[in-house]
């Protein structure tokens, strides 16, 4: 029962237009949450120049509950939840949600961990000539830890392409959704080639774009 | 200018064990004068890094007093201390320079702090960059520089503000000599022309010897001589400072080489000391004539210590046992015997 691809690949073109949606507003909303919440993280840790011990423990706790848990599952456990939020539990708003909650937390260890990496010394340096905590961060963290950082957003964009061909198998929409109805519950080899395809020409853009600006961001 | 008031650092234990807290810096006053260079010296772990982060407060002492400028640091708010550290330069061992900024970019950076105007950010920018000599480099990024032209930016950062003091810690550590005598220049010259006191600890007694005014030994969290440069060198009293002070004149042998020089030489090794004018060597020139001594040097070091003489010299005295006997009563008597 194979499709009739004269016909069949707007339906790919639309799939893709819609993990391609998925994906960016994901990122977008994971990276700027993400990176609140690893500032916090990092900032407030033991040590810290914001050091709060309450705030660091609800955080790392949060964040070690809800990454061991497999995406596929997590999306399924946050239904009732995604559904008070978004409205529904079907469709592309709907796989956003669960998808930046998790991904909020993946950002928010890349975050932490290549903020961790900034040469304390530079901070201490910043100190010295009387720039605020906020200042330090926004003026000397950031800047310092950009080139890792984009690595870091770019790892986690890859992710997302996978977590939405995820998503759109359990009722999501894009890439993972067309090759779930159509290549795996209809069989069709040709489709789930297509879909995987895509999924893989969409990776390598994303890897490419990424490797790029971080090789600009520090020189090399 | 600066003063220290009894100040303490302890840091709990790691392991949380009791009693087995650390004193970093033990009970220290100091008075730093303005204008000074001001040395401290110590073996790593003695506190000389933390007593220098006390002193502008990036440290904050668990007891005692710092005052800079007659403003008593531990009175005033985390905000007003920020503008208190805008006044005070810091340079650092490992520069710590932003990667992320160009070389104008990392000495601009205080001047943005301190919210001038854009254009005056930048003129008062290259004018520190201008005085470390650096202005040709302006749009590079600190990797593509040496590390003597690094710390020539971490220096020109730490002046952009017009600072009153400059904080050095162990600033010329990771430079080759050569590198190191010419960031040591700079900063005589920092303190010379733009009379910036200047706080300097080491672990190398050769920067002390050559642009401290003052010196404070350090160990164990104590300082346990200090005073004036000339002073602690040609009269150490601590067992540490007689190492430092040694390390930096080589002036007299030490065990081994005395070993070996006994066995070279036949005769009566003495260690002469060299200090302050000609007088003191034209006195045993003299008194070596009278009794009708030779002599041939068996080892030597002497050097200048704030541009005056300082050091000794071993000789080895060839005559009969009885004129040298009184020849060295009687430079005892004049006060400059010591026999090796």
């Amino acid at each position: 029962m194979s499709v009739d691809w004269s016909r069949f690949w707007v339906k790919v073109v639309d799939a893709t237009g819609e993990t391609v949606y998925m994906v960016l507003v994901t990122l977008a909303l994971s990276a700027l949450l993400g990176l609140a919440v690893g500032l916090v993280l990092y900032a407030t840790r033991k040590g810290g120049i914001l050091q709060n011990r309450p705030v660091f423990a609800v955080l790392n706790a949060l964040i070690n509950v809800i990454r061991p848990v497999p995406f596929i599952i997590a999306i399924v456990a946050l239904s009732p939840v995604t559904r008070s939020v978004v409205g529904t539990m079907i469709g592309t708003e709907a796989a956003i949600f669960p998808m930046v909650l998790v991904a909020t937390f993946g950002v928010a260890r890349i975050v932490e961990s290549n903020l961790l990496s900034v040469e304390p010394g530079v901070i201490e340096a910043a100190r010295s000539m009387g720039a605020s905590p906020w200042r330090i961060i926004l003026t000397v963290l950031i800047p310092e830890a950009l080139g890792p950082l984009i690595l870091g957003f770019t790892f986690m964009l890859v992710a997302l392409i996978d977590f939405s061909a995820v998503a759109g198998t359990v009722g999501g929409g894009g890439v993972g959704n067309l090759a779930m109805t159509y290549g795996y519950l209809r069989f069709d080899t040709s489709v789930m080639v297509v879909t995987v395809a895509v999924l893989i020409v969409l990776v390598q853009i994303a890897q490419l774009l990424g490797n790029l600006l971080a090789r600009k961001v520090l020189r090399r | 200018m600066i003063e220290l008031r009894g100040v303490s650092k302890v840091y709990p234990a790691r392991d949380g064990k009791r009693g087995s807290q650390f004193r970093a810096v033990d009970e220290v006053s100091l008075t730093i004068r303005e204008g000074s260079v001001f040395g401290v010296v110590g073996h790593s772990g003695a506190g000389k890094s933390t007593l220098l982060r006390l002193v502008n407060y990036l440290e904050v002492p668990t007891s005692g007093a710092v005052l800079v400028d007659g403003q008593d640091l531990g009175a005033l708010g985390e905000r007003r201390r920020r503008a208190v550290r805008q006044s005070i330069g810091m340079v650092f061992q490992q520069f710590n320079l932003f990667r992320s900024r160009t070389v104008l970019g990392n000495v601009a950076y205080p001047l943005k702090l301190s919210g001038l105007p854009r254009a005056e950010v930048r003129a008062r920018a290259e004018e520190a960059l201008r005085f470390v000599g650096l202005a040709e480099h302006a749009r590079r990024y600190p990797e593509q520089l040496s590390g003597g032209q690094r710390q020539r930016v971490g220096i020109a950062r730490a002046l952009a503000t017009s600072p009153k003091v400059l904080l050095c810690d162990e600033a010329t550590s990771a430079l080759d000599p050569q590198t190191t005598g010419e960031v040591l220049a700079l900063l005589q010259r920092v303190n010379s022309e733009l009379g910036i006191t200047i706080v300097l600890i080491t672990h190398e007694m050769d920067v002390v010897r050559g642009i401290c005014d003052e010196v404070a030994v350090m160990e164990d969290g104590k300082v346990v001589e200090s005073g004036s440069v000339y002073d602690v060198f040609s009269r150490p009293e601590h067992p540490t400072t007689v190492s430092f002070v040694r390390s930096a004149l080589h002036d007299v042998p030490d065990g081994a080489a005395l070993e070996r020089l006994r066995a070279r030489h036949g005769g009566r090794l003495v260690t002469l000391p060299v200090s302050g004018d000609s007088a003191g060597t034209h006195e045993w020139s003299r008194l070596l004539r009278r009794h009708e001594l030779d002599f041939s040097i068996a080892h030597a070091g002497v050097g200048e210590v704030q541009s005056r003489p300082l050091g000794s010299v071993t000789l080895e005295l060839r005559g009969p046992d009885d004129a040298i006997d009184a020849f060295l009563t009687e430079l005892a008597a004049a006060g400059k015997a010591a026999a090796a």
